[in-house]
């Protein structure tokens, strides 16, 4: 078997992945980024929404290659769709900003870890990693069909959803069956629809997730769905979902699909784990997604560049202990977030629709300065406080 | 026996993300399943969004 060294290996050239790859190469060390696919960024599994905050920190030049839709904001509508929340950019947080072109968006993110000096192989899936002396020492890869050993001081997780590099690792990344969000959405063309907003409809047509329109147009938007998959009894109900609210929707039943795409999210606290010995796990592998809006390409990016740091940092002492300063980064920035957001997801999917449309009227009625968690608790206990003793703890 | 339809299969890894036990496998273009490991708990069959996965044993 064909043998090749590096000082890492990053396995899976996503946007987790390839920034991992840009910063790690940047600070000295010698990268091979690995994707079994024959091309970056296809096939796209992704609603591609997106906001602008982020992009600076992880030194991201805004591209008008990869834009499709510069958004203004987004619009939820509660499940009888009488009642409009229209959130600015700014309030809505993860998911307005630009709807991209991942296309695009992950070649030129591959790029720029391939100007910073890493190595790309194309169509080269990793089957297997090497364990020594309790230490991830690399992996075995079949590049082009030929099976090789890549030894490397530090592996990087970048395979996304599947995260089986890490369980390959002994790290745990199974999900609870309410913690897993299973999606469908088509690119559709030939609607109507206000193309400066995202739209978002909650209830019992997506339950435990929620229904997207986004555009990515004038007359073409992504229309997607995810359902939580403890809400799921048979197989291939989310598609059925997704057809019947379509069927229901004039302005978009006039349309038709171009693209089917498909996936699943995690939508979990942060584990209690993302590194070990020679191992860490960054973006969906590590199931940082966020558990509300499902949006995962900024936390891909930035704890990708993270890790690429702190591993060109620890090349002589790849050990859990050097690597854990990255663990430390992703807690400290997401931990405590993901857990409010997981129990709020949690509280909302127990919600029926009268319940929800009785929330949204308040929400949508009232002049928030600042939309929060409490604010709008506040706001409703006002008209209906019945409804305030579901969210009691959170007050 | 576990079956992944072909004709309905998008290769997207959401059964293989969704197993608890790790027992699936992405290729380029196959889902392979190690059925020993496999514990039958049905979390691929009804993960699938385009609901290509079937199983003899498997009923809601």
């Amino acid at each position: 078997m064909k043998r090749y060294e590096y000082d890492v290996l990053v396995i899976g050239a996503g946007p987790g992945g390839s920034m991992a790859a840009r910063f790690a190469a940047k600070n000295g060390a010698k990268v091979l980024l690995i994707e079994k696919r024959p091309e970056i960024g296809v096939p796209v599994r992704c609603a591609e929404g997106i906001s602008r905050d982020w992009l600076d920190m992880v030194d991201i030049k805004v591209d008008k290659r990869w834009i499709d839709q510069e958004i203004e904001g987004a619009r939820i509508y509660s499940p009888d769709e009488e009642s409009v929340i229209e959130l600015s950019a700014e309030q809505a947080g993860n998911e307005v900003g630009f709807v991209i072109n991942r296309e695009y968006f992950d070649k030129h993110l591959a790029s720029l870890a391939v100007e910073e000096g890493a190595e790309l192989w194309l169509k080269s899936p990793a089957v297997k990693i090497i364990k020594e002396d309790g230490y991830v020492k690399g992996a075995i890869v079949r590049k082009f069909g030929e099976e090789v050993e890549v030894r490397a001081k530090i592996v990087i997780a970048a395979d996304g959803y599947e995260s089986q590099v890490a369980r390959w690792a002994g790290i745990n990344t199974v999900l609870r069956e309410r913690d897993i969000v299973t999606c469908i959405e088509y690119r559709m063309t030939g609607i109507d629809l206000d193309e400066r907003f995202t739209h978002f409809y909650i209830g019992s047509c997506a339950p435990g997730g929620y229904l997207w329109i986004f555009p990515k147009g004038k007359n073409e938007a992504h229309v997607g769905i995810g359902v939580a998959l403890n809400k799921i009894k048979e197989p291939g109900e989310v598609k059925m979902y997704l057809d019947k609210f379509i069927e229901e929707h004039p302005n978009l039943k006039k349309g038709g699909p171009i693209q089917i795409i498909t996936g699943a999210v995690s939508v979990c606290p942060v584990p209690k784990r993302i590194v070990g010995n020679g191992i860490m796990l960054v973006g969906d592998a590590a199931r940082l997604i966020d558990p509300i809006t499902g949006g995962g390409i900024a936390n891909a990016s930035i704890s990708g560049m993270w890790a690429g740091e702190v591993a060109a940092k620890c090349l002589k002492n790849p050990g859990e202990e050097c690597l854990s300063e990255y663990q430390e980064k992703v807690k400290k920035k997401w931990e405590k977030k993901h857990l409010r957001n997981w129990f709020v997801k949690e509280k909302l999917s127990e919600l029926d629709d009268e319940t929800l449309n009785k929330l949204m009227d308040v929400v949508s009625e009232a002049d928030f300065k600042e939309i929060s968690v409490r604010a709008i608790l506040e706001a409703v206990q006002e008209k209906y406080p019945e409804l305030i003793e579901e969210f009691e703890d959170l007050l | 026996m576990m079956k992944v339809d072909p004709a309905l299969c998008n290769y997207c890894g959401a059964c293989v993300g969704s197993c608890p036990v790790n027992c699936m496998f992405l290729d380029e273009t196959r889902v392979l399943i190690d059925e020993d490991k496999c514990i039958k708990c049905g979390f691929c069959i009804r993960t699938c969004p385009v609901g290509a996965i079937s199983a003899d044993w498997w009923s809601k």
